[in-house]
């Protein structure tokens, strides 16, 4: 694990530097915690002032989440299907606003004025362990949705058309997390070193295009993570004859 | 580390950023091209067409991406040190 050997005045590139706290035997990345508790915080303060006077004409913050409730709405029902999609509106949604949060909050927040001994605040999402933890909540969930929803009965789904297909849905069920955590963490983590080795190169205006870029990307990560989520939800809870 | 088990990795590190972007690249045109086909083709389809293709350039870009996670391991958690 090597720090570049360049330090830069508003954020430093650093992968692979952490901010260690002891928990019993384990070690765990300090700055990932701080940083997702303010996500947390800011989404849940942003719902709580939205949702507090109810007014039947909406205006300001309420209509802010009613458009976000719509949209997730419909992204999910378009993938999980009319029968299931109530259920895990709330699951879909929760993920799509918390990465949302986290990219932006990474590119646009100057995390570098809080200052930590060691390590830096940024993305939660830029963190290896948030991708795979997010990414095996979603394979728990589309597991139960399976099982809850169809019984052992999910299982044929791993035998048709053809039980020659039994071993590929098997391998399938390991790369789908494993994709879903590398796209994420590995968008998160380009943008913010294209852009720091761009502000590295050129401090002024030139990084400018490429944070953009990178907030644009972000924006569709995040969409992209909440769609494949609710697709394999709903690959899971699909009836095939009916 | 020691220098050889650097070198390699840096090299490593180089092709599976460079040979990872070949696919992903040729991929990505040809569905811009068809993208660009349709809304020629279809002028008024020209919403849903861009949020597609916006949706499956990022699945192709992924895969680049996976050469930049095994890139960045090399670089800076590197197993073999």
């Amino acid at each position: 694990m090597v720090p570049l050997p360049f330090a830069l005045p508003l954020a430093e590139l650093e992968v692979g530097q952490h901010l260690y706290w002891q928990l019993g035997n384990l070690k765990i990345h300090g700055q990932v915690f701080i940083s997702s508790w303010i996500v947390i915080g800011a989404l849940l303060a942003v719902v709580v002032i939205g949702t507090r006077k109810l007014e039947r004409d909406p205006g300001g913050v309420q209509n802010l989440l009613e458009f976000l409730w719509d949209y997730i709405r419909d992204l999910s029902r378009e993938q999980i299907g009319e029968k299931a999609y109530r259920d895990w509106l709330p699951f879909i949604g929760t993920l799509f606003l918390f990465i949302f949060v986290s990219n932006w909050g990474g590119a646009l927040i100057p995390w570098k004025l809080i200052h930590l001994p060691s390590g830096e605040l940024g993305a939660p999402t830029a963190d290896i362990n948030t991708t795979i933890a997010l990414a095996l909540l979603v394979s728990l969930a589309y597991f139960y949705a399976g099982l809850s929803r169809k019984g052992f009965r999910y299982f044929e789904y791993y035998v048709e058309p053809t039980p020659i297909m039994l071993p590929f849905k098997i391998v399938e069920d390991f790369t789908k997390p494993l994709s879903l955590s590398f796209r994420l963490f590995g968008n998160i983590l380009a943008d913010e070193l294209v852009v720091a080795v761009l502000a590295f190169l050129v401090p002024l205006v030139v990084p400018l295009p490429a944070m953009f870029l990178g907030l644009f990307t972000s924006a569709i990560q995040a969409l992209i993570f909440a769609t494949l989520a609710a697709y394999y939800i709903g690959e899971a809870v699909h009836e095939e004859h009916h | 580390m020691d220098s050889l088990t650097s070198a390699a990795s840096v090299v490593a590190a180089g092709l599976a950023v460079g040979l990872g972007a070949i696919g992903p690249g040729i991929g990505q045109g040809t569905a811009a091209g068809g993208a660009v086909e349709g809304i020629a083709r279809q002028p008024e389809a020209e919403g849903k067409i861009r949020g597609t293709l916006l949706l499956s350039l990022a699945f192709m870009e992924a895969l680049t991406i996976y050469g930049l996670v095994v890139a960045l391991v090399l670089l800076f958690a590197n197993p073999f040190a």
